[in-house]
């Protein structure tokens, strides 16, 4: 029998550390890594805690992402609790499996410490890892400090293993930002952390030899397209429920509130900033700053990244007049993700934001204060002006001449 | 909101030392964030991590900082890093270095003007804990100069970050602190 570590109230800890207590505090069954950086820490301190007995499952050291996520499937299916970490190229190497564990319905807790794609070869943080992963079938929940990673873990584990759902989830952190970032963490003592998340009930177990089922079979052109369309169903309908139920029953514990977007004094906002990860956080305070000057800023936050948040989305930026959609991912050729997902969800309200985008922070590059008050700045100048001010594609913290696209 | 920025030498325990100093100030009941720059640093390479402590809540994640106090744990950065970058008119220096005040301010012209305090880290870390660790005595020397915390609730608290190792080192970290802490001027 485990260990238990008795936590204070408060500890300091980065992302990394805060991921693997919660997977400590969950008891998982299997954990099938592959280390890589800046995720590294969450499976060694992870394998730390088995080696001084505070972990009774298994952990499988294997010799790839691949395989660790092959290995994930293999275990989720055979009927137990499963987490894994990994980012950027291992996540890269891990896509191929990562639509076979959704397609598969297993319920696998990935967490995804985002850093760039090379070339050039980069370990500092973006989102480029987390925008690779957007349309393999995935929950992806996303935090924006490290305690938001203590927390999500250990929501991700209920909502993927409720029976409605059956789905794997992704925890996305900034990679340094918040993995290497130590700060106060509120934490929940060993007891009541698994209390929360409760005894995995497996369904369809392989191990079950009572009644044998079989995972990851062809289906050619009679039975793909139900088998998708039923995923597709499950992601749209059956997720945003549980996770609303998981959220609410994780505040009365805490007293720590989540949503499925973060809404951060969007109801009287003229301008609004969305964006992803540790930006979130920063320009909340941004926003909060310009409010003592009397200008009417807010942020939305995307905390559910998949499912797509499509309708909550256009209710919270109902009465915004501008909106500046912030991607942390080189497009390749395209406006970036949210500006056009975010477009796609305002097309048809009633008042129809100007929505604007920026692409910033690659490969680590440093979203500052000042950056976001020029970004708030833009955006009311088009609440004034009614009509984009700028082009529509920016690019923030670049060196050289300004680039504008769009 | 105050914030500190180390220079140091990647192996030299900076991480561990802003780690070290934001658990004892969260004990506190303030709010803390120790971080670092770290690219594919290797040991031996110049790098700088960073803290800031506050009253509130810190929600700001920029990398970008304007320091309070600088604190330098290896005696040649002064000399290639750039260690005044976004300082503010009144930020102090605190330096490691075998020199004196005036000595080190003649070796490095853009210390004229400036806050500088001086203390051996160094010498006290081989002395004390016998090897080039100079992370816990440069905080010792903070206590000091920037009066944060009395220093016996200081080395208290530090026990307790420091529980994981074996007596000796925890003693001869409590013996750095101290000796930083009495001669740094």
């Amino acid at each position: 029998m485990a260990e238990k570590i008795d936590l204070l109230e408060t500890e300091v800890w980065d992302g990394n550390m805060a991921a693997s207590q919660a997977m400590r505090q969950a008891q998982i069954d299997v954990v099938a890594a592959y280390p890589i950086t800046p995720s590294t820490p969450v499976v060694e301190n992870y394998g730390n805690f088995l080696a001084n007995g505070y972990i009774d499952g298994e952990f499988v050291m294997v010799e790839s992402e691949h395989a660790a996520m092959s290995g994930c499937i293999g275990a989720s299916a055979a009927g137990g609790r499963v987490a894994t970490a990994t980012s950027s190229q291992g996540f890269a190497l891990m896509v191929e499996t990562l639509y076979q564990a959704s397609g598969m319905r297993l319920p696998i807790v990935l967490n995804v410490v985002n850093r760039a794609l090379a070339a050039p070869l980069n370990v500092n943080g973006d989102h480029s890892d987390m925008y690779l992963g957007r349309d393999s079938g995935w929950i992806q929940l996303n935090a924006y400090n490290a305690q938001d990673a203590y927390d999500l873990n250990l929501i991700a584990f209920k909502v993927a293993e409720n029976h409605k759902v059956r789905l794997p989830v992704m925890i996305h952190q900034d990679g340094f930002m918040t993995s290497h970032t130590a700060e106060g963490v509120k934490t929940l003592q060993d007891e009541e952390a698994y209390a929360f998340v409760g005894d995995f009930k497996p369904m369809n177990a392989m191990l079950d030899f009572e009644k044998p089922a079989t995972y990851g079979v062809q289906t050619e052109e009679d039975w793909h397209f139900e088998h998708k369309a039923r995923q597709h169903n499950d992601l749209m309908t059956k997720v945003y429920p549980v996770m609303e139920e998981v959220f609410a029953e994780f505040e009365k514990k805490t007293g720590r509130k989540f949503d499925l977007v973060t809404n951060h004094r969007l109801d009287d906002a003229e301008v609004a900033i969305v964006a992803m990860g540790t930006t979130v956080d920063t320009a909340m305070m941004v926003a909060d700053q310009l409010r003592e000057k009397g200008i009417k800023a807010g942020v939305m936050g995307m905390r559910v990244i998949r499912p797509f948040p499509f309708a909550k989305i256009a209710e919270v930026l109902s009465n915004v007049k501008a909106v500046c959609c912030m991607d942390r991912s080189s497009p390749g050729g395209a406006p970036g993700m949210l500006y056009n997902e975010i477009s796609g969800a305002l097309y048809n309200s009633a008042k129809r934001p100007v929505v604007t985008g920026y692409v910033y922070g690659l490969g680590g590059r440093d979203m500052t204060v000042e950056y976001l008050k020029g970004i708030f700045a833009d955006g009311l100048e088009n609440a004034k002006a009614g009509k984009p001010t700028t082009p529509l594609q920016q690019f923030i913290g670049v060196r050289g001449p300004k680039l504008n696209f769009l | 909101m105050f914030e500190i920025r180390w220079h140091s030498r990647a192996g030299q325990g900076a991480v561990t030392g802003a780690k070290g100093l934001a658990e004892v100030v969260s004990t506190t009941g303030k709010f803390v964030q120790a971080f670092a720059f770290y690219g594919s640093a290797k040991r031996g390479a110049a790098m700088t991590a960073y803290n800031r402590v506050s009253d509130k809540r810190i929600i700001n994640h920029e990398k970008f900082m304007s320091p309070e106090y600088v604190l330098i744990i290896d005696p040649a950065l002064i000399h290639t890093a750039d260690f005044t970058a976004n300082a503010k008119e009144n930020t102090k220096y605190i330096i490691t270095s075998h020199l004196n005040k005036e000595d080190l301010v003649k070796s490095q012209p853009k210390l004229e003007g400036k806050e500088v305090y001086v203390v051996d880290c160094m010498s006290i870390a081989m002395d004390t804990i016998g090897r080039a660790i100079p992370n816990t005595p440069m905080l010792g020397a903070l206590m000091k100069i920037s009066g944060m915390y009395e220093i016996d609730f200081f080395k208290e608290s530090m026990l307790n970050v420091l529980r994981k190792f074996p007596q000796k080192i925890i003693d001869a970290n409590m013996a750095a602190i101290q000796r930083a802490y009495d001669e740094v001027n």
